[in-house]
Formats: C-alpha cells, sequence, structure tokens
C-alpha cells in the first residue's frame, strides 16, 4: 500500500516536472527580452544580430530549442549558461548547498521561536502574556521578510555591528572541502573557527527569512494546543496529578504537532522561495542570488536550469512531507 | 537610544563571543575591499553579455589591459601599445608593441599576444558581440615588434574601440595551453592586479602585480565583494567593512559623504539620460517634438530629484567627448512650447496625446524623472501616457523599431567618440536607432569613413546641431556617479564610471 502511494507520487512528481519544463521554457522565450538583442552594442547589423542568435542556439524555432534541451536535460546536460559559459547543471548544484543550508537554518529558527511562543503562550494563555505574544506574532507577520532583512542589517550590521552584512563566508576563510556543505562539514572536519564566521554570514538572513514563519507556526501551534488541551485525554492527564507543563509537552504537543507539521512543510517551499531576494540582499552566494542575474541577462538556459531545480525541490519537500505525515499520524499508518 | 550599563555589558561581551572586530575607519587600511555593484559572470572579456556590460570593466581592466590605455579623462595614451597609425592609404593598420611585459604567469608578452587577439576578437566563432567592429581587419601579421593588419574597411574609430569594450589583450600561449574552460577557473593577463581567489556570486580576491609595467599598485591586497543590493553597500561602508562602493543613491551619498571617517567623489560619467523619438505619428510634427524639448527644465529636474548630480545636456554629446560643442544649446522656454504647439492646433484644452515608455529603477529617478516631464508637458499642452517596461523589452523594441513615439533610455558612451553615441543613437540603419528620416541618415552618411579627423569631428558638430534644430531627440542630462569611500582612501574617479582599484592610494 505504502510502496504503491510511493510510485504514484513519484510518477506524478515526473509529470509535474514535465509541466514546469515545458511551461518556463515557453514563457521565457514569449516574454520580452531577448538575451541577444541585450548583448548588441550599437551599431550591430541585422547580419551581426542572426549570427549571435545562431551562437546561442536562439535561431531555431521554440519546439525544437525545446526537444534540443529535454534531450540534453535526460542525459544529464542543462545546456551552458550564456553569461558564465559553464554547464547549467554544474553552477545550479554548486549553488544549491548553499541555499539549502541557509533554508534549514531558517526552518530552524522558525521552529524554536515559533514552537517557542506558542509553549509560553498555551502555558499562560488567557494572560496579559498571551497578548503580547499574539502582538509579537501579528507584528512578525505584518512584515515581509526583505524589511526585516533591511532592519536587521541597520541593527546588526551598521548599528551594532555584531553580524557580516554581506557574503557567505569570510574571503580569507574560503575552504576547500569535498562538498559545498559548508557549515556540515566544517562541524564534520572540526573547524569551528570556518563555522562561527559561517554562523556569522548567515545569521542575519537566516532570521529575515524565519521570523514570519516563526509567526506563522507560532499562532497555529497554539490554536492547536488551546484546542487539544480541552480534550478528555489531556484533562485525565491533569487529574493525575501532572504539572501543567507536562501536560503540554508529553501528553498535548504530540497531538497538537500535526497541522503544524503539514503546514511547515508547505510553508518551508515558500521559505526556499524567499531565499531569492534575501540571498541578494545580503550578497549571499545561493541559487537565489544566481536566479535574479540569470533573469536580468536573460540568461535563458540558467533560468531553465534554476526553475526546475527549485520544481524538484519543492515537490521533494511535499513528498516528504507527506510520508512523514503517514508515518506520524496513527490514522493514515494503519489505513 | 539608550544603553543601561548591563545592556553595554552584555553587548560586548556577545561581541568578543563572537570574535567580532567593531570597524574603525580610523585604522590604517592593510586589505582594501571594495563594494562593487554587480557579480562577475566570466573572466573572458570579449564573450557574452559581460563583455559590453559597462560596469563589469573596471574589474577586467583591473586583471587584463587593453590595448591601448585610456586615462580617467577619457583620452587616449601609450598602453600595451605604444604607438598606433594607418600608412598613407589607409589600407594597413600598424601597431608598435611595448617591451618588457610579462603576463600574470611570468612570460613575455609579446606581439603575436596582440595579433591573436585582434585575430580571435574578429572571428565569429567566439560569439564577441563586436566581432563587427573587429572584422574590418584581417590578416594580423607580425613584423618584429610592430603588429600589422589590412583594413578589409575602413574605420576611423577603429584604434578607439581598442580602449572601449572587448578591447583587450590576453595570452596567446596560456590560452590556448589551457582552453576557455582553463582560463574560467585561472584567468591571466598583464594588468594591475592578478587574480588570487574568485568565488562566483561572492567577491574576487586580487594581489597587486609585481611587474606591472605602470607602476605596482599601492594596496597589496584588494578584495571585491559582489554587493548588488544598494541598501547592503551602503551599510557595508557605513559599518566599516568595506572602504569603497559606488552606485548609491545619491541622499545617502549626501548623507554620509560628510561624516567622520567617510569621503565622497561626485564626478560626470559618460553616461547620458535621453528620450528617443520615433518618427512615427505626431512626432512626424516637429512643432510637437521642438515644443517638447524646450518644455522640459532639465536643471530643474537635476537639482530636484537628483539632488543636484547631474549636467543638463543639449545635445548628445557630453562635454568631454570629442564633438562636444558648448554653443548648440536647446533653451528651456515653455512659452516657445506653447507657440509651436498652438501653430499646429494643440493646446492645453486640446492637447496633443502621445505614449512614453520608461524604466523604472534601472536607472536613477528614472521613473521619476518621466512623470515630472510628463507634469512640465501637460502645462504646455501634451498629454503623455507613461508605459513602464523592462530595460530587457527596449532592447527589443528598439532592435524592431517599435517604441512609442517617446522612450526614455541612457546612453554610455565610454570612448566619448560622436560615433558610438550621435552616430549609432540617431542614424536610421542601426538597428539602435529610433529616428530614421532620410535627411539625418543622408547628413551622417558620409562621416562613417571620414578619414580626416578635424573634418568628422567638425561633421559631427553640424549633425548634432542640426539634429538639435529639429529635436529629433531629447537629450537630458550626463549622469554623475557618487563613489563613497574611507578617508583612509584616495579614489580617483574615471569618466568612464569605471571604478579602479589601481588607481587608488592610501590618504
Amino acid at each position: 500500500m505504502f510502496l504503491r502511494r510511493l510510485l504514484s507520487r513519484i510518477a506524478t512528481t515526473l509529470v509535474t516536472l514535465l509541466g514546469v519544463a515545458v511551461i518556463v521554457f515557453a514563457v521565457i522565450r514569449i516574454v520580452p527580452g531577448d538575451p541577444v538583442a541585450m548583448m548588441l552594442p550599437p551599431g550591430a547589423t541585422e547580419a551581426d544580430i542572426a549570427r549571435l542568435q545562431a551562437f546561442y542556439g536562439l535561431d531555431k524555432s521554440i519546439p525544437e530549442q525545446f526537444f534540443i534541451w529535454l534531450g540534453g536535460v535526460v542525459q544529464g546536460d542543462f545546456g551552458t549558461s550564456i553569461t558564465t559559459r559553464q554547464p547549467v547543471l554544474g553552477l545550479v548544484l554548486s549553488r544549491l548547498p548553499a541555499t539549502l543550508e541557509l533554508s534549514v537554518m531558517a526552518l530552524v529558527i522558525a521552529v524554536a521561536l515559533g514552537g517557542t511562543m506558542a509553549l509560553i503562550g498555551t502555558r499562560q494563555r488567557y494572560t496579559r502574556t498571551e497578548g503580547a505574544i499574539d502582538v509579537a506574532n501579528g507584528m512578525a507577520l505584518s512584515v515581509p521578510d526583505f524589511l526585516w532583512g533591511l532592519v536587521l542589517i541597520l541593527l546588526f550590521g551598521v548599528l551594532w555591528p555584531v553580524f557580516t552584512i554581506s557574503g557567505r563566508v569570510s574571503p580569507n576563510l574560503v575552504p576547500e572541502f569535498t562538498t559545498s556543505f559548508f557549515l556540515f562539514e566544517s562541524v564534520v572536519r572540526l573547524r569551528f573557527d570556518l563555522w562561527l564566521d559561517l554562523v556569522q554570514h548567515m545569521l542575519m538572513p537566516a532570521l529575515a527569512l524565519a521570523i514570519p514563519l516563526a509567526a506563522i507556526i507560532g499562532q497555529l501551534l497554539k490554536q492547536s494546543l488551546k484546542e487539544t488541551m480541552h480534550l478528555d485525554y489531556v484533562t485525565l492527564a491533569r487529574t493525575k496529578g501532572y504539572s501543567e507543563n507536562h501536560v503540554i509537552l508529553r501528553e498535548a504537543l504530540r497531538n497538537a504537532v500535526l497541522p503544524t507539521l503539514t503546514l511547515i512543510g508547505v510553508q518551508f517551499t515558500f521559505l526556499i522561495g524567499g531565499t531569492v531576494i534575501i540571498e541578494r540582499l545580503f550578497s549571499y552566494e545561493g541559487l537565489g542570488n544566481m536566479a535574479i542575474d540569470a533573469v536580468i541577462n536573460r540568461d535563458l538556459p540558467l533560468i531553465q536550469g534554476i526553475v526546475l531545480l527549485f520544481a524538484l525541490l519543492f515537490t521533494l519537500v511535499n513528498l516528504v512531507v507527506d510520508l512523514l505525515y503517514a508515518v506520524l499520524n496513527p490514522r493514515l499508518r494503519h489505513a | 537610544m539608550t544603553f543601561s550599563r548591563r545592556s553595554l555589558l552584555k553587548m560586548t561581551a556577545a561581541s568578543v563571543t563572537l570574535g567580532v572586530a567593531v570597524p574603525s575607519f580610523a585604522q590604517a587600511i592593510d586589505e582594501l575591499v571594495i563594494a562593487y555593484n554587480v557579480n562577475l559572470p566570466s573572466w573572458d572579456p570579449t564573450v557574452g553579455p559581460s563583455a559590453v556590460n559597462p560596469t563589469i570593466q573596471g574589474l577586467y581592466q583591473s586583471v587584463f589591459d587593453q590595448f591601448i590605455l585610456q586615462q580617467p579623462d577619457l583620452t587616449p595614451a601609450p598602453g600595451l601599445l605604444t604607438d598606433w597609425g594607418w600608412n598613407e592609404d589607409r589600407t594597413q593598420v600598424w601597431m608598435d608593441v611595448r617591451e618588457g611585459v610579462k603576463w600574470h604567469d611570468g612570460s613575455d608578452f609579446t606581439a603575436e599576444d596582440v595579433a591573436w587577439s585582434l585575430a580571435r576578437a574578429a572571428d565569429p566563432a567566439t560569439g564577441n558581440p563586436i566581432q563587427f567592429v573587429w572584422g574590418t581587419l584581417a590578416n594580423h601579421r607580425v613584423e618584429g615588434n610592430r603588429v600589422i593588419a589590412d583594413v578589409q574597411q575602413f574605420d576611423p574609430t577603429i584604434f578607439k574601440w581598442m580602449y572601449f569594450l572587448t578591447g583587450y589583450v590576453l595570452p596567446k600561449a596560456y590560452y590556448e595551453r589551457v582552453g576557455a574552460e582553463g582560463f574560467e577557473a585561472a584567468p591571466i593577463g598583464t594588468g594591475p592586479y592578478m587574480v588570487e581567489q574568485y568565488e562566483r556570486n561572492a567577491f574576487v580576491r586580487l594581489r597587486a602585480n609585481p611587474d606591472y609595467w605602470n607602476g605596482v599598485p599601492e594596496f597589496e591586497t584588494v578584495t571585491i565583494r559582489f554587493v548588488t543590493d544598494a541598501a547592503s553597500r551602503v551599510a557595508e561602508v557605513e559599518s566599516g567593512r568595506s572602504h569603497v562602493t559606488l552606485e548609491i543613491p545619491y541622499e545617502e551619498y549626501d548623507r554620509l559623504r560628510d561624516r567622520s571617517g567617510l569621503a565622497g567623489v561626485a564626478e560626470p560619467v559618460s553616461d547620458i539620460a535621453m528620450i528617443f523619438f520615433n518618427d512615427i505619428d505626431v512626432m512626424e510634427d516637429e512643432n510637437v517634438r521642438r515644443a517638447a524639448v524646450h518644455a522640459v527644465d532639465k536643471q530643474l529636474i537635476i537639482d530636484r530629484l537628483l539632488s543636484g548630480y547631474g549636467v543638463a545636456l543639449s545635445t548628445l554629446e557630453t562635454p568631454e567627448y570629442a564633438a562636444y560643442d558648448p554653443s548648440i544649446e536647446v533653451p528651456y522656454d515653455p512659452d516657445l512650447a506653447r507657440e509651436l504647439l498652438a501653430a499646429s492646433g494643440y493646446s492645453t484644452d486640446n492637447p496633443v496625446r502621445f505614449t512614453i515608455q520608461t524604466t523604472r529603477g534601472f536607472k536613477p529617478k528614472d521613473y521619476e524623472m518621466i512623470q515630472a516631464i510628463v507634469g512640465m508637458w501637460r502645462r504646455v499642452g501634451i498629454e503623455a501616457e507613461i508605459e513602464v517596461y523592462e530595460v530587457a523589452r527596449h532592447f527589443e523594441l528598439r532592435a524592431a523599431d517599435q517604441l512609442a513615439p517617446a522612450a526614455f533610455y541612457n546612453w554610455g558612451n565610454s570612448v566619448g567618440d560622436p560615433t558610438t553615441s550621435t552616430g549609432f543613437a540617431m542614424f536610421g540603419p542601426s538597428p539602435h536607432s529610433v529616428w530614421d528620416s532620410p535627411d539625418l541618415i543622408e547628413k551622417i552618411a558620409t562621416l562613417w569613413a571620414e578619414p580626416d579627423e578635424e573634418t568628422r569631428i567638425q561633421g559631427w558638430k553640424d549633425v548634432s546641431r542640426y539634429i538639435a534644430e529639429h529635436a529629433y531627440v531629447l537629450p537630458l542630462l550626463q549622469y554623475v556617479q557618487p563613489i563613497l569611500h574611507s578617508s583612509g582612501v584616495n579614489v580617483v574617479p574615471h569618466a568612464s564610471g569605471a571604478l579602479l582599484p589601481h588607481l587608488m592610494t592610501r590618504a
């Protein structure tokens, strides 16, 4: 049963990716902005335009270009970037770890902050503390992540400069690691100087991404917990003499966390999408930053590669969340 | 903001714990850090979009030398070529090559490198976007220390291109040995700095070239961080993490330049704002065009929107350009604009209507400038509807000659030659021209191959006057580039807009 569901999801994922590939390929060729027109300086003739279009393979029809590209993708060749003249797959994969590390750190911060707020709010329900938490949540939600980024830069980059404003790692510390998962590998290799430097660079962008998500998690989890606190089994636990903290953490939380888990899965994909603007703001060398450059320069092969990878990430995250939910939810587990 | 003793102690402890040194402007600068406004996608300065991106040229010129050196005032000077010219009947060019220059790997720079670089640039197979210029020379050959090439098609500006886009000398032997991929991974040039470390989308670390033929740069190490967001660049310099930055909002520049430990330099660069007129619809009426030009108070726009940073223009030639003629003036005269419109039957009650296209946020205050201009036009009897588009769309429409009757654009011309400003912008057959009337085509056509420099420049001045009289275009202003820097650095601005670390010294 489980295997059938898994295979079905994988098949759906492949169809989704094909759909994304077709749409992206068509859309970026239909929307205004010809990479060759942008590249040619004044004085170029029609013949010069034609020459460069042929050089970049843009002289063929869109369906023809698509099938050439798709044929390459199936064999692992995503084309060559117009701006960097490097293979797209290598470029994208070299930047993916930076974005994943940033997203995961933001998620951890969001869960920690949101979870703490929810637990305190539930523990202190119907008091001024809960009111204060609701106000803080409202503020966190009403400000978009890039504005949080600017506020953080002003506070911790300029007024009290404890964190680094731009980049992923200090130029004098760039490691020669096996992978591009610098944060993870620096721990494995016991390079704690590097780990600290990476954290100093990542904290502000991660926090900017995390704050709105933390507010959402906090609100939903608190609501869920408060509803659970009225259920019979929780009342039974109280009558057994367990402390309020025990009741919340050990009895109510396990059931209340399920809707939050689904939400985290969905929001994580949005969080990865949010890295595009945040990486730009903090000059963080991830996939999002590269995506903006690709769009500005109309680097069609690179845009296609990045979007396809983002789509793959989104579908994978959703798949993992669904499977996790099935594992954690006894009703689904035994269905 | 107030701090208690406890909070200050906590902050200090946190700073120490995190190992962060609070920057000090007063510290002597050991390693120069520049917050640059664009990323560097590729190290080949002759291929792809970065080769024609004016902002990136400063990075290229730090590592590679151009055939001919361009000085900060845009004038040429001996560089890798010490002398150059045409033969008497202009069928050949000759170039004398500097001796004693070394590539960054220690090998000798030779005339072969120059000949190979020119031939490579002229080869369509390399994808050089300026190939149509380099292709006017052929059969490049070396005779001793001199490079000679045959002129396929006479271009009086060919030597100016040698200090313009894609005019770089690359190492023949090294490139042939490592290939395009190897060159991307480890580029070498003869320029003032050598690439020590490069992280795409992050930074490049440069080390001074100890053998540089034009003097070793003062800063031994320079780190150029790619900080594409203007607010982050301001924060970089304000916090002391970077020593120099550029292209920041004028308001931020004014706020910070007099702050203790900081300084600024803001000089005009070879980049102008203009409004193309397309020879369609109401723009075919000269009264309408002239009214549109006379109704715009350029100085007011500069003062109010650009904090005074800009130079009002009457032609597409700036004061630094070879064909600048200060006697050509198109004054702000709203009364004359009303009279001209009245002669064509238009007034504020019966305004002439057309669309003006503009970018928004591509250049400083571009959309706001157009809003102000539309307001000025409305007062004399012109009702223009603003259409916002991306700059990529502008290029596409311009190449297809499908722009609206009026379209805002900025035009760069860092060699200062009239062909690369007025010429390409106004010569009908060029895909980048918008105004295509036969009278103007006829006037310009004879100038492309004019061999006598004095006659050529005077010819372009006459064309500029003719264009101004008939209002075929609306030149607005020359941009000023704000560079904010630590007071510990002396920055020499370059009129091309290139930010060059080798021109920086300790204050």
